[in-house]
């Protein structure tokens, strides 16, 4: 009896662990930039070359940035719901088109819907680097002093709508 | 004869240029690509999270290393570019981890487990040692029976 208890505890921490390290997402690796003040860019916009779009035009309001492109295969997953969002008109979203060509971005959006007041092009990928994005969906709610509060690593879910962005959004536009 | 001349001028034509245009010395790329290999291979590539994004053939990861050549030739010293990098994707983007509270577990847990193991080695030994000396001393009789055993001779020994 006492011989197996030694190796049944020993098997039974293991296990414990193991499963801890299922349940872990070491793909999500929290952002450093969070309660960081969001990095400035100026680039240009999609829809329109000769437009530009920065960071500082969004300050005073609270603001998602959805990085996206159209060879993004899981942004067609989280896309209807960034649309569904758009038009409760509860939070500006902007689009980041991320490493993308412009006439595929703009087909993309025509085809699916344009949740975005504005799409910046990050042609080079520059402006994504400065947001450590890594994995494209990643979606930043920017406070109204454009610090950003929370970084959604891979597609937005309903679940991740319902119980994180949509609650720290009311939060934001109800602080000064 | 025309045919072999215009054959002549098609073959010159695929020699390969001598004079291409290259703005910088080759020796000097060489000292740079080795620095940026060099920066490189102390960066992890967060698409494929094993790799340094010297090793990786991710879009990200060549992307990163064209940041680095960037910033080595604006003159940043390498830990500035590393900085540089921790400050966009956190201290996970080093591949090797800082020695800091939250990691002594991570650098410190396999020296624990062993000093653990050595421990429990060294007690079980002791118990064998003590269970050895408490064992009961043979009698004459016992004695003498497993001598004859040990010395070949196994004919049943008569008590």
């Amino acid at each position: 009896m006492n011989r197996f208890l030694l190796p049944l505890i020993i098997f039974i921490i293991l296990a414990i662990f193991l499963g801890i390290g299922l349940n872990l997402k070491p793909r999500e690796v929290p952002s450093p930039l969070i309660d960081k003040p969001a990095p400035a860019f100026r680039v240009p916009q999609l829809h329109e070359e000769n437009k530009t779009i920065a960071a500082e035009d969004m300050r005073g309001k609270v603001w998602l940035l959805n990085v996206w492109a159209s060879w993004c295969v899981t942004c067609r997953e989280e896309h209807p719901l960034l649309v569904e969002l758009a038009q409760q008109n509860m939070v500006p979203i902007y689009g980041l088109n991320y490493k993308d060509r412009r006439e595929d971005a703009i087909a993309w959006l025509n085809e699916r819907g344009n949740p975005y007041v504005v799409t910046a092009y990050d042609r080079e990928g520059n402006v994504g680097i400065d947001y450590g994005v890594y994995g494209v969906p990643e979606t930043f709610v920017i406070d109204k002093l454009g610090i950003i509060r929370y970084k959604q690593i891979g597609p937005v879910t309903p679940e991740a709508l319902r119980d994180k962005i949509i609650p720290l959004v009311k939060e934001l536009n109800g602080a000064k | 004869m025309q045919n072999k001349l215009f054959l002549f001028f098609l073959l010159a034509l695929m020699l390969p240029s001598s004079h291409a245009g290259e703005a910088v010395p080759v020796a000097n790329d060489v000292a740079l690509e080795e620095r940026v290999m060099a920066v490189s291979a102390e960066l992890r590539c967060l698409v494929c999270q094993n790799q340094t994004i010297a090793d990786s053939h991710a879009e990200l990861a060549v992307d990163l290393r064209n940041q680095v050549r960037d910033k080595l030739r604006q003159g940043m010293s390498e830990q500035e570019i590393k900085d540089y990098m921790v400050a966009r994707y956190g201290d996970f983007v080093l591949y090797r981890p800082l020695m800091k509270r939250s990691t002594l577990l991570l650098w410190f847990g396999p020296f624990l487990l062993l000093v653990v193991a050595f421990g429990v080695l060294i007690i079980k030994l002791r118990q064998r040692r003590k269970a050895m000396q408490q064992a009961p001393a043979l009698s004459a009789d016992e004695h003498a029976r497993a001598e004859s055993l040990l010395s070949g001779a196994d004919k049943e020994v008569q008590p």
